[in-house]
């Protein structure tokens, strides 16, 4: 028996032109086809999978939005006008979640730091923008501005640490901690792979050591102990003093990260620069780091979402980041009992900032691939 | 130009080169040959100080190699060099490639780096792709890539490891007809290699090694019609025969 195409004509050898694919296999309907209805049992799948959602989206939307309340003065309020989310309890206390206890009539310093946040973010995140190297000066600069904005001092009224608080804190600790210890980390990473014996024990001592200990216990050192070991009358801020330990514990996993990275370079590739004549430094700045970075983003990526999170852990130690405020706003009688509003309020401000550093690294995984992984011609 | 004398090297407990002698002019180029791990790019290796040596010495245009950090840098901005893999910078363009080094070791300005990496991609015929990343060249292109990049030092001396081994048969002959232009420029080149038809047409001087040591050398013609050594023998046998 034999198959025939009538529709199909007859092409001489080596004369067949691209024809397009057939229609069913591509675009919205292929992808339709192949992904939810590819069989019988892949549509029963599919209709049983969007009706568990829609039972899902329905009751928790219900709960969250349309059954919610936004304004009432306590528990018994909301729960006298509907039945779902009592959101008043965060809305009335967002200032709180937002600053701490930094007094209001100063707040106009963070804000003014949190919008110069992004523009000092800007030229290092986004390598495209013109004047991208003058605008990096203005980075550069950005932690002292931020300091003094927020601390005071210069002609500024100083607030002390002990006040900042909620997602201010947070916001502190994690872009302290996460561009501290980048650097940080690609040097003892560096270090790690040293030829010289003294700075290659240093620096595997360091990372051991500080990967070998709860960052918890960190925090207690920082807190209680470090005072011991530093001469009389040099205590410093306890709020220094954390930022110093989540940046030492961050380095020493991105060191890790980022040697896994250099592991992964090619010898040729210092062969080449070797042969070339290029310096240690200029091998290491121009060929071997933006390649193991390159590999490393999700692994680094992987340490600051970590790091940002593991801010919270500063509340074992009196500091009062958004579980702090969430802690304290729930002990207040009149809002007792509404945990589940207050924490997934405090749960959808962790998950925002930390998706959008994951959406940055495959933006930038994705700006960074130059075709060298396979999709270019052998 | 070259002059190596009782040249030793281990690697480990492994005796990888054994009392090697030779000594290259200016302007000559020669072909080494040899079975697999008889020592031949170990050889041409030592020359720009990827591997160390430990006995005997290897003076390099009057600069002997030595520990000494400041004399393997001199020695590698005139010594060129082309891998076998290529080895070029996947995260830079066919251009940065080029010009990374003057820029970085001879401190050159970026105008005229860029000057002379065009005029060199012109020579390798592939100017058109300087704005390209190496993933997106074909082997031939990236290897030709990888000549220009090396000659934009402006070496002295060019050392090629296998540098067809790993590429497909319809691009050997692109590279080697870069190759053999170059040899008409009078640039001196050591070539490990198994063209034994580069090696007749370009080669002053053809060297045999087998176990570390050179067996024998001789001009292209007595090397191939007459050749003395009957591991020679054996060898041109093996790698002639189709």
């Amino acid at each position: 028996m034999t198959v025939t195409t009538p529709h199909l004509p007859v092409y001489p050898p080596g004369g067949h032109p691209d024809l397009p694919p057939p229609l069913a296999t591509i675009g919205v309907i292929g992808w339709l086809r192949s992904s939810l209805f590819s069989s019988l049992f892949s549509t029963a799948l599919t209709l049983v999978t969007i009706w568990l959602l829609y039972l899902l989206v329905s009751a928790v939307a219900g709960w969250m939005v349309f059954d919610a309340v936004v304004s009432a003065d306590s528990r018994t309020g909301c729960r006298a006008i509907d039945s779902g989310a009592c959101w008043a309890v965060v809305l009335t206390r967002l200032d709180q979640f937002a600053y701490g206890f930094y007094p209001a009539a100063e707040r106009w310093r963070p804000n003014l730091a949190f919008i110069l946040l992004f523009l000092a973010l800007a030229p290092v995140l986004f390598f495209g923008l013109p004047h991208r190297r003058r605008l990096l000066w203005i980075s550069a600069a950005y932690p002292f501005v931020a300091g003094w904005l927020i601390y005071g001092g210069f002609g500024l009224k100083v607030v002390e640490t002990g006040l900042y608080g909620g997602f201010m804190l947070t916001l502190i600790i994690g872009v302290t901690g996460i561009s501290a210890s980048l650097p940080l980390g690609i040097l003892l990473a560096l270090g790690r792979r040293s030829e010289l014996f003294a700075i290659r024990l240093i620096c595997t001592a360091f990372i051991e050591f500080a990967r070998g200990v709860p960052l918890i216990t960190l925090l207690f050192v920082a807190s209680t102990m470090l005072n011991y070991f530093l001469p009389p009358g040099t205590a410093f801020d306890l709020l220094v003093r954390v930022l110093i330990m989540v940046t030492i514990f961050a380095a020493a996993y991105i060191a890790e990260a980022v040697r896994g990275g250099l592991q992964a370079i090619p010898r040729g590739q210092f062969e080449a620069a070797e042969a070339l004549g290029l310096p240690w430094w200029a091998t290491t700045r121009k060929i071997i780091l933006p390649q193991a970075l390159t590999i490393s983003i999700p692994g680094i990526v992987n340490v600051f979402v970590g790091l940002y999170k593991d801010s919270t852990l500063v509340v074992i130690i009196g500091l009062l980041d958004p579980l702090g405020i969430a802690r304290a706003v729930l002990a207040d009688a009149k809002w007792n009992g509404l945990a589940t509003e207050t924490y997934l309020f405090v749960a959808l401000f962790f998950f925002v900032s930390c998706f959008a550093m994951s959406r940055y690294s495959l933006w930038l995984e994705r700006r960074l691939a130059t075709g060298h992984d396979g999709t270019g011609s052998s | 130009m070259i002059e190596i004398q009782g040249l030793h090297k281990w690697y480990g407990t492994f005796h990888a080169l054994k009392n090697i002698d030779l000594s290259v002019d200016a302007g000559e180029r020669i072909v080494i040959c040899g079975p697999s791990g008889s020592g031949k790019s170990t050889l041409i290796r030592c020359i720009n100080r990827l591997e160390d040596h430990q006995r005997g010495s290897i003076v390099v245009d009057g600069i002997e190699l030595t520990r000494d950090v400041k004399n393997i840098e001199r020695i590698r901005s005139e010594v060129g060099m082309v891998f076998q893999n290529f080895n070029l910078f996947p995260h830079l363009t066919v251009l940065e490639n080029c010009t990374l080094a003057p820029v970085w070791v001879k401190k050159m300005q970026k105008d005229s780096a860029e000057e002379i990496a065009r005029r060199y991609l012109e020579r390798v015929h592939i100017p058109e792709q300087a704005d390209k990343y190496p993933g997106q060249l074909s082997g031939g292109q990236q290897q030709r890539v990888a000549i220009a990049r090396a000659l934009c030092m402006e070496p002295k001396i060019m050392l090629f490891d296998e540098p067809t081994s790993a590429l497909d048969p319809e691009m050997i002959k692109e590279v080697l007809d870069t190759m053999i232009a170059l040899a008409e420029t009078g640039m001196t080149m050591l070539v490990v290699t198994h063209e034994m038809g580069f090696a007749n047409r370009v080669a002053d001087r053809v060297i045999f090694m087998d176990g570390g040591e050179i067996i024998e050398q001789a001009p292209p013609d007595t090397f191939f019609n007459a050749p003395q050594n009957e591991r020679t023998k054996l060898f041109l046998s093996q790698i002639l025969a189709d």
